[in-house]
């Protein structure tokens, strides 16, 4: 198993009084640029740590809020890419459906996998709801856009004989021909997210890697979807690291250590209510059936987190014993640590990239430092030792 | 070949329509706003007492799929005139609200030869203010039900329990919000070329804007009208964005009153 260090870039000290909205309308007066500069340099200081303690790094970019600073997260990883030197970057996600422009989105990501000499996974994503209203693109259509930029992007980048042509009604190019061409062959690693069926199959059926986002013990029928269109079109199981889990981290030497940290990276979780309301729900990003849905239940979208043995959890207010119970996060003593990852793989069928997010919020710099320097001592080693459930399957084939 | 009377689901150039076809008169054209089609309010049957009302519901608005291709207001406005043609309707009365109001704008720039007089009802589709003035309100940077009292001057009419509403009625309302970003989202609710094209619009038109308006102000309205060649503005009193809502009596009689007259 492979451990990603993830880190939102939070601007925390906008979190207190701010009155109900931590995003798109926040005014920007609440950050100091010299503490976000501080703040900056210390979460890259802390990825570095990831990188020299074998873990591998995850970012991502997020628009209008307090709850993440990298707005554009082709500056991570262009940093990333040069002060790093092991590690694997992944991005998820790259917001495709966000850019106008994948021309630009192609040359980027070429050029940061040429830079960290083929350590880049792409993760593309569609975006989050809120955000079509601070990036300005039409929600509508948003899943045909995002897929025919990914299209774009493989096409630009395993082209080698010169320039090509693409003028679709959404993009129009007539010389494509990007330099440089990516180090890795013939394109770097493609991830994405999902918290639909319909969506796993389709990852699936690329054979692209599926991260997913606090589905907890909901995550199996995603993770199955996902199987069964890739032995569909492969004819064989797909392999573990075509699975990705994010999980919040607090590990401590005793669970009450480990209990204060995840009180911290819990934090997280408790922004999620301070989207304003108008903005959760754009136009056309959900279907026409979803949304008479949501009508009827007067705006209260359903639960989608759940214990092993199926209780409801609300992510956004549960404790940090709920979210262990859901496998939200991930808590405690190292041994325990090891267990809930573990027994978590098992319960989906196997997971072959666990997305930590060790810091969130408040948490300072030395909790986030013993964080990751006990997780990399006492955890990843056993989970780099972890064979997965069904890896022998895998192996037969 | 003429359009049945009532409702009726019509294929113009490969594009399926819903239609309600009432009253007897000259034809006039009724382009609904970006609520969508009220079938049952009482503006459609006011208009019907002096005019053959031709009610399409915009495409995406309706039940039948529409291609992804289709997503401008320049598709509806050809597919409406193209509606004309097949139909050889002539001396057509287009009566177009918010949305509406700019289809029948796009349709108006491109050819009048159909068409006897335009009147547009709180109408968008042109941009007058300067690049930081805000000219139509952003209806997606409120929840709905704050949008409700955006839309209503009476407020009794702003208050919807969505949870309690009929199955086709929450279809209807989730289809017309996404239409309307479909079409509208970006530039929002105009076509920045449009303005610069309004002196093509020779025909006689009424501009008609409720005068409690907070959608698009009364003064956006006056500037419209003072944009077309041939148009004069009034305003209906007690009324917000949708005065075929608020004043149906109101708005069919003074709309039938400037098609009848002699301008």
């Amino acid at each position: 198993m492979r451990v990603f260090h993830f880190t939102e870039q939070p601007y925390a000290p906008a979190w207190k009084d701010h009155g109900g909205a931590l995003r798109i309308t926040i005014p920007n007066s609440r950050l100091d640029p010299k503490l976000a500069a501080d703040l900056l340099h210390r979460y890259y200081d802390e990825w570095q740590l990831a990188d020299e303690l074998g873990l591998d790094i995850m970012c991502n970019e997020h628009h209008s809020t307090a709850t993440c600073m990298a707005s554009t997260v082709v500056v991570t990883l262009s940093v990333l890419a040069r002060i790093t030197k092991k590690a694997r970057l992944l991005v998820l996600g790259y917001p495709l459906a966000h850019r106008p422009d994948p021309l630009r989105a192609a040359e980027e990501l070429s050029t940061i996998d040429v830079i960290s000499r083929g350590r880049l996974n792409m993760g593309f994503v569609k975006g989050v709801p809120s955000e079509f209203t601070p990036s300005n693109a039409n929600p509508v259509h948003v899943e045909e856009r995002f897929w025919e930029s990914l299209d774009f992007i493989i096409k630009a980048m395993t082209t080698h004989d010169g320039p090509f042509n693409w003028e679709s009604e959404n993009f129009q190019y007539r010389q494509v021909n990007i330099w440089p061409r990516p180090y890795q062959q013939p394109h770097p690693p493609v991830w994405s997210t999902t918290g639909s069926k319909h969506n796993a199959q389709r990852l699936g059926e690329r054979g692209y890697t599926m991260a997913t986002l606090g589905t907890g013990y909901a995550t199996k029928p995603l993770y199955e979807a996902y199987r069964e269109a890739y032995r569909g079109k492969f004819h064989r199981e797909p392999p573990p690291d075509r699975f990705g889990y994010l999980g919040l981290m607090a590990v401590g030497e005793t669970e009450a250590e480990a209990r204060r940290r995840g009180e911290l990276v819990a934090d997280y979780l408790r922004t999620l209510p301070f989207t304003p309301a108008p903005f959760r729900n754009p136009p056309g990003y959900i279907s026409i059936d979803a949304n008479v849905q949501l009508m009827k239940a007067a705006g209260r979208p359903p639960n989608r987190s759940f214990t092993k043995d199926g209780r409801a959890i609300n992510m956004m207010t549960g404790s940090v014993q709920d979210l262990i119970d859901a496998g939200i996060m991930f808590c405690g003593t190292p041994d325990q640590v090891y267990d809930q990852i573990t027994g978590f793989a098992e319960s989906c069928g196997g997971m072959g990239n666990l997305l930590s997010m060790s810091h969130a919020g408040f948490m300072d710099h030395d909790d986030t430092v013993a964080n990751l320097s006990l997780f990399a001592k006492e955890v990843l080693p056993r989970l780099k030792e972890y064979r997965q459930p069904n890896e022998a399957a895998a192996a037969a084939e | 070949m003429a359009l049945a009377d009532g409702k009726s689901i019509i294929e113009i150039s490969g594009i399926a329509l819903e239609m309600d076809v009432r009253g007897n008169g000259k034809p006039l054209l009724f382009l609904h706003p970006e609520i969508g089609m009220d079938r049952a309010g009482p503006a459609l049957d006011a208009l019907a007492k002096g005019a053959k009302v031709i009610a399409p519901t915009h495409p995406a608005y309706g039940k039948p799929e529409v291609p992804l291709s289709f997503n401008t207001i320049d598709d509806i406005a050809y597919l409406y005139l193209d509606l004309l043609e097949a139909h050889d309707l002539r001396d057509v009365n287009v009566v177009g609200l918010g949305i509406g109001g700019w289809i029948a704008a796009e349709m108006a720039v491109k050819s009048t030869q159909r068409m006897a007089k335009m009147v547009l009802v709180d109408a968008f589709g042109v941009k007058h203010g300067d690049r930081e003035a805000r000219d139509i309100y952003d209806m997606w940077f409120v929840t709905d039900a704050d949008l409700q009292k955006v839309f209503y001057l009476d407020q009794e009419l702003a208050s919807r329990d969505t949870s309690k509403l009929p199955d086709d009625e929450l279809y209807a309302i989730a289809r017309a919000r996404e239409a309307s970003s479909r079409f509208g989202w970006r530039p929002y609710m105009h076509n920045p070329k449009l303005k610069g094209r309004l002196h093509r619009i020779k025909i006689p038109s009424l501009v008609l804007w409720g005068a409690e308006d907070k959608i698009a102000a009364p003064a956006y309205g006056k500037a419209y009208a003072a944009a077309l060649p041939n148009a004069s503005f009034a305003t209906i009193d007690k009324s917000g964005h949708f005065p075929h809502v608020e004043q149906p009596r109101e708005f069919a009689r003074r709309t039938l009153t400037f098609i009848e007259g002699k301008n």
